[in-house]
């Protein structure tokens, strides 16, 4: 995905310049155009979970948040992402100290193969899993001897989660850590510093942007996703039904109002992640300075 | 690549552990899918993946998706061009917007727009009178698909756009172009390997996309289901066979795509370095 953080430059006065600068009329049917699709596209359906929501009052609003069905599918989401969040996390650091501080061959390959869960469809992540551990899966016969549940139980969802949210910290780091070089982690070892020591006290510090922009990404998509989640899920009511499953089974089972109060706790999920994500993108710039 | 002593310490653990994660959680159970699909046979595969609906998903599937991602090529390279050329209130705000599909779990756009552009949403029972269906019919499906793809274009295009040097068209413009001309000759084909690789993330994420697709397309067998969902039906059923199948296809195509991407990727900056 094409959300690297970046660091904002000084921009030129585009439209100062007699060379870089359009007719205003040409300059206005653009500005129009774009800004027309923008509020069609990406506006208006954020407006609309929010007064789908609030369309029969607060108080069936709350009433459909303080549901019981609601409140372990809540538990659930967020169980979800307590693992898989720092579990990607110790994988993104590990893949992007190998990566980026050392040198070997199949490099490309491997942050090919790291890259790989995002060009997989969320269904057909899903479904990998089912055919590992399903009971018609290769280790479905021994599963069910040791009356362990996998798939259609917490555990999958776990699995599938962590697969959708595999690359966010590691894709973050990998380049960041790469152009940041090597000199001042080997003139720390080269001073007597161990290991630990030059990670936690050299490479951290010039990371710490970074690596955290790759956990609010990671976050956001652990706890929203929907696609692999729900392959593997078995929609068990009030058991395996995350967030956005029970967005789902809310919606087809005609409650709508209760089915966009659930999806609005989503939607202002995704919108403190976009002010996080601004935030952090600030405070990478100033430091830059 | 000048051979030099390893220094800096960790390098069997992180790789180890990289390599066992990555296997254990990525190509393990990816490799599963092909091994068993190959394990009924090719007929059954083909069978499968080629039944007159999961045909007609695929059209769909992929029909849609492109045609989006074009849409999105030629708006995204709008919205990038306003967000970094020109200045208008609110452009920090749109400029923060752009990644909400990104953040947006896909299930609540999937009802959002269902809601919108149902017969008697605010957008729908526009077009109602005029009878243009938008929810439940294959165009709600490229809608879907629209809003999906809209950041893969405007976040690959942006960085490059706010790299280039102005000197460019200053050049072709006291060499007398017209700024058509040079919006043409010289600042479109800078562009060109970012619009491409956009182009191309936003086709491979539409066609496996379901969540946001799934509430407005009404899945209609033969005219809009998509493929994503002939997997779910097909395990729903129990036919394994049939699900494992299509996901090969899907699986073959996205490799194809993401060769190409990095493909594109490595032609971009090749192009940047000179």
């Amino acid at each position: 995905m094409s959300t690297a953080l970046s660091i904002a430059r000084t921009r030129p006065d585009y439209q100062a310049n007699p060379a870089t600068r359009e007719a205003p009329w040409v300059r206005r049917l653009l500005l129009t155009l774009g800004l027309s699709f923008f509020a069609v596209f990406l506006l208006l359906p954020l407006v609309a979970v929010f007064t789908e929501a609030l369309r029969k009052g607060w108080e069936v609003y709350l009433a459909s948040l303080a549901d019981e069905e609601t409140l372990s599918a809540i538990k659930l989401t967020l169980l979800a992402a307590l693992i898989a969040v720092p579990l990607n996390l110790v994988f993104g650091v590990s893949a992007a100290w190998a990566i980026a501080k050392h040198d070997f061959r199949g490099k490309q390959l491997l942050i090919t193969f790291i890259d790989l869960p995002f060009s997989v469809s969320p269904v057909v992540a899903g479904l990998m899993y089912v055919l590992l551990f399903g009971a018609q899966g290769w280790l479905g016969p021994w599963l069910q001897e040791h009356d362990l549940k996998i798939v259609f139980a917490v555990p999958g969802i776990v699995l599938a989660t962590v697969f959708v949210t595999f690359p966010f910290v590691a894709r973050e780091l990998i380049p960041l850590m790469q152009a940041q070089g090597r000199d001042e982690e080997e003139a720390a070892t080269v001073l007597g510093a161990g290991g630990w020591q030059t990670f936690r006290r050299v490479t951290l510090p010039n990371i710490k942007w970074g690596l955290l922009y790759g956990v609010i990404l990671c976050n956001a998509r652990a706890m929203g996703e929907f696609g692999a989640v729900s392959v593997v899920s078995g929609h068990v009511r009030g058991l395996t039904n995350t967030l956005p499953l029970q967005v789902e089974i809310l919606y087809n089972e005609y409650q709508f109002a209760a089915a966009f109060a659930v999806a609005s706790v989503l939607a202002l999920l995704a919108l403190v992640t976009l002010v996080l994500k601004q935030i952090v993108e600030w405070q990478a710039a100033r430091s830059a300075r | 690549m000048s051979v030099r002593k390893r220094v800096l310490p960790g390098f069997a653990p992180t790789l180890g552990f990289t390599l066992f994660y990555l296997s254990l959680l990525v190509l393990i159970p990816l490799a599963a899918v092909f091994i068993k699909s190959a394990g009924h046979g090719f007929d059954a595969f083909w069978a499968a993946a080629t039944s007159p609906r999961v045909l007609a998903s695929y059209r769909l599937s992929f029909g849609a998706s492109l045609l989006a991602a074009g849409i999105n090529l030629v708006f995204g390279l709008m919205l990038a061009w306003c967000l970094v050329r020109y200045d208008f209130p609110g452009r920090k705000l749109v400029d923060a917007l752009i990644d909400l599909p990104f953040a947006l779990p896909t299930a609540v756009a999937g009802i959002a727009l269902t809601a919108l552009y149902a017969p008697n949403g605010w957008v729908g029972s526009l077009f109602e009178p005029y009878g243009i269906k938008i929810a439940f019919t294959p165009l709600g499906v490229l809608l879907a698909l629209i809003f999906i793809g809209l950041p893969f274009i405007v976040r690959t295009v942006q960085p490059v756009l706010e790299d280039m040097e102005t000197e460019l068209e200053e050049a072709a413009a006291s060499l007398g172009a017209h700024r058509w001309t040079t919006f043409r000759f010289v600042v479109l084909p800078t562009l060109l390997p970012a619009l491409l690789t956009g182009f191309a993330l936003a086709f491979a994420r539409a066609v496996g996309e379901y969540g946001s697709v799934i509430f407005i397309a009404g899945n209609i067998p033969l005219v809009s289901e998509i493929t994503p969902l002939m997997i779910i039906s097909k395990l729903e059923q129990y036919d394994y066979v049939g699900a494992t199948a299509i996901a090969v296809v899907m699986l073959v195509f996205s490799f194809v795509l993401l060769l190409a991407i990095n493909l594109l990727q490595a032609w971009s900056s090749k192009r940047g370095a000179r």
